[in-house]
């Protein structure tokens, strides 16, 4: 995400980085969430006497929930494989010489963009069989898999746009270099624009990745069993007790920021880097 | 009304496509109210992320140190955590540790209700990438023009709203419309603490009528119309906006 | 003791300014006069520019006095509304405001920060523009002005704060050679009209046919002054010789 401005008077403006702890490094950041998480639920979470402690139970519950955790992870990279894969396709449509083509790929493009996940993922859940007919096989289709389905069909969206938006902001000299060389619009492509637009695409497409493990929590209220579910279920079987809310809560807060705090650094460091060779 | 109304009533006898919240009145105001919660609830997002944006954005210019490092801290925490857990953290977590009031009619209910919850959860999100963004646009405000308004006698707080702010405010409109996009679809998340919403409403209706394929894409159609309704309205005030002159 | 128009307008004694390691002044002392026409010039890094930005305290200063109308500049609870009303400074990237047409520019200042009236300060604003040979420009955004037009939207709006003395940075140094006259010509009216000006610039014919008295800088001092018949013919330091041999 760049912004670009045409104002002479404006100083071009650069996309504030979100690096900027003065003086924090990024391991001081990790205890300062960990901190800002879980400081406040052990200060409410004061155990009526005769109970274990919220911190207890939160530590009896943390495997499992881990395990939820890795569902979460597991589904994202999964629908970030799909949705990259057709996205990709997509994205190459809507710069199609035919104008057929490039229209219906740019419609499909936005309006899955303009779609929110959660409906997506709705229409995923409810409009899939439950099991599909190959050849008089009958492979079951369970939730899980509708899931990865239903989100990767945003994604497909969002890197369909990354892809056009890359091949555009490189300028039209290349193509005609190329052209000039005599390669076919295929090679020019493939030899020439593509390879250059994957450093323009990596950040974009990280940032598009956090999105989407932080989006895998949708599923839960799906009914996928993964880690937000598990949690709810936790919670009901401890009673409902309230003051385990916060820390369960923040608990599975801190698993995204652990897992995505990083990614966001790595995107941002990506950004910086390419900057300079740009 | 009552004739495309009846039109559909008759759609769905003769070929099975059943969508009530046209023909049905009870249904229709379900939806009608959905759409109305889901615009209101952006609204309220737009209007509070917008000033956590503006005060945030001000509090990492400041010149102590432990105001910049919250403010930063408060970014990463909300962006890199899914908005979906926020949102059930303030429900759930920090709701119930609030005290409760006496409702109208005598009971004990929470003093914010789940929309009340869903605007701030969603505000405090939203409002985490504005402060990046008014933040870019105010680093992009030359310190030169800064200065000749501070050579006129301009004091700080006149130049922060008179130039600095609408400078700033142009720049970042793209970037903030994008987010404010964003914001709109996800309202769809106050669903999960029941607040009666686009979706919350399409899910009552479907689970009433087992029409789920028609609200589905219902659903679909009516959120492309309302974004782009929305993307083309921002982008006329994007033109409209833009200093003369300039690009 | 009260100041009166007997006494030098800006008065520097002594001024020292660095930018951390870097020494910019180094003891600098000059008096304006009112209605005084001083051209201040030297190689660039000499140190001009921050010389005129301390006397509107938009740098400030490690040691010595600046004294505008014989109120203190280089003291933390001097009035700096007070004083920006009394010194006027025109930008050499003019630094107009872009999201505010010409006569917005003009007007912004005293509406804002004066709280005149707004219909009164229209009239003024509309009568500068036209002192500026600006007419018909009243309504154009900065884009859509040539930068010598700017300029003079720049000095308009300097003006309408009615000031006494109004400090010039290199003011023609961002524009194309045909629209440099028309910047010179406005200065050079305001100072026919009495008012007092000081200048930093590069345009050495017309330090010679406005100024009343030249001051030569060098690393942070002032190295020869005088007024501009003498200065130009009769240079005595050989840094000042050096200097003008190779504008001249």
């Amino acid at each position: 995400m760049k912004y670009e401005t045409d104002l002479p008077v404006m100083l071009p403006l650069k996309r504030h980085q979100s690096a900027p702890f003065p003086g924090l490094k990024s391991k001081h950041i990790l205890a300062v969430a960990l901190i800002a998480i879980i400081g406040p639920c052990v200060a409410f979470a004061q155990a009526p006497s005769g109970q274990e402690s919220p911190l207890t139970v939160l530590l009896n519950w943390a495997p499992l929930l881990l395990k939820g955790f890795i569902f979460n992870l597991i589904i994202s990279i999964s629908a970030m494989a799909f949705g990259t894969a057709i996205g990709a396709i997509l994205g190459l449509g809507q710069i199609s010489l035919i104008a057929a083509t490039r229209h219906s790929s740019w419609f499909v493009t936005q309006f899955f963009r303009n779609a929110p996940w959660l409906v997506l993922l709705f229409f995923a859940m409810f409009l899939l069989p439950f099991e599909i007919n190959v050849l008089g096989f009958k492979i079951p289709f369970p939730d899980w898999l509708k899931a990865i389905l239903g989100l990767s069909l945003p994604v497909m969206a969002n890197v369909s746009e990354i892809v056009r938006g890359a091949v555009r902001s490189l300028p039209s000299g290349q193509w005609e270099a190329a052209e000039s060389l005599a390669y076919t619009r295929m090679q020019t492509l493939w030899l020439i624009i593509l390879p250059q637009c994957v450093k323009r695409m990596l950040p974009p497409w990280m940032n598009l990745y956090s999105i989407l493990t932080m989006a895998t929590v949708l599923a839960s209220i799906v009914g996928v069993s993964e880690v937000m579910t598990l949690t709810g279920q936790a919670l009901a079987s401890e009673g409902g007790r309230p003051e385990l809310l916060a820390p369960f809560y923040g608990f599975v807060l801190l698993l995204f920021f652990i897992y995505c705090y990083p990614i966001a650094r790595f995107t941002v460091w990506l950004e910086k880097k390419y900057a300079v060779i740009n | 009304m009552e004739m495309v109304y009846e039109w559909f009533r008759t759609l769905y006898q003769e070929t099975g496509i059943n969508l009530p919240f046209l023909y049905d009145e009870y249904d229709r105001n379900r939806m009608i109210d959905g759409l109305f919660t889901t615009i209101k609830l952006s609204l309220v997002c737009l209007f509070f992320s917008i000033i956590i944006g503006v005060i945030g954005a001000w509090l990492q210019g400041s010149s102590f140190k432990w105001t910049r490092r919250f403010v930063s801290v408060y970014i990463q925490l909300f962006r890199n955590t899914p908005p979906l857990v926020q949102l059930y953290f303030f429900y759930f977590a920090i709701g119930t540790l609030l005290p409760r009031v006496e409702n109208d009619w005598g009971g004990q209910s929470p003093i914010f209700g789940s929309f009340a919850w869903a605007a701030i959860s969603l505000s405090f999100f939203a409002g985490a990438f504005n402060v990046e963004i008014f933040r870019s646009g105010i680093e992009a405000v030359p310190k030169s023009t800064v200065e000749a308004a501070e050579a006129l006698g301009f004091s700080k707080l006149q130049i922060y709203r008179d130039i600095t702010l609408p400078l700033a405010f142009r720049v970042v409109l793209p970037a903030l419309n994008n987010n404010l996009v964003n914001l709109v679809k996800t309202t769809t998340l106050a669903y999960a603490i029941a607040v009666p919403e686009m979706l919350y409403e399409a899910n009552q209706i479907w689970s009433d009528n087992v029409n789920v394929t028609e609200m589905m894409v219902f659903l679909l159609l009516a959120y492309f119309v309302l974004v782009g309704i929305l993307v083309s309205g921002m982008n006329r005030w994007e033109r409209a906006m833009k200093i003369p002159g300039y690009g | 003791m009260s100041w009166t128009t007997a006494d030098p307008m800006v008065s520097l004694k002594d001024v020292h300014k660095s930018f951390g390691e870097l020494k910019v002044l180094n003891g600098v002392s000059l008096d304006v006069m009112k209605g005084d026409v001083i051209c201040i010039i030297g190689p660039s890094g000499s140190g001009k520019s921050t010389l005129i930005r301390c006397i509107n305290a938009l740098n400030d200063i490690q040691q010595g006095s600046i004294l505008v109308e014989g109120q203190e500049v280089n003291d933390p609870k001097v009035d700096k509304l007070e004083l920006r009303k009394k010194v006027g400074m025109v930008f050499q990237q003019y630094n107009l405001f872009p999201h505010k047409t010409a006569l917005q520019n003009v007007m912004m200042a005293p509406v804002r920060v004066l709280k005149q009236d707004k219909v009164k300060v229209e009239e003024v604003a509309r009568a500068l523009i036209k002192k500026v040979r600006l007419e018909g420009k009243e309504n154009a955004y900065p884009g859509e002005l040539s930068g010598g037009q700017q300029q003079r939207v720049a000095i308009a709006r300097s003006l309408a704060m009615q000031p006494d003395v109004i400090l010039f940075d290199e003011v023609t140094a961002a524009l194309d050679p045909e629209t440099v006259g028309e910047v010179l010509q406005t200065i050079k009216d305001l100072a026919e009209d009495g008012m007092t000006c000081i200048l930093v610039t590069h345009e050495m014919a017309f330090a010679r046919e406005v100024a009343d008295h030249i001051y030569f800088t060098d690393r942070g001092v002032i190295v020869e002054h005088g007024p501009p018949e003498t200065f130009f013919q009769n240079a005595q330091d050989p840094r000042t010789k050096e200097f003008l041999s190779q504008i001249l």
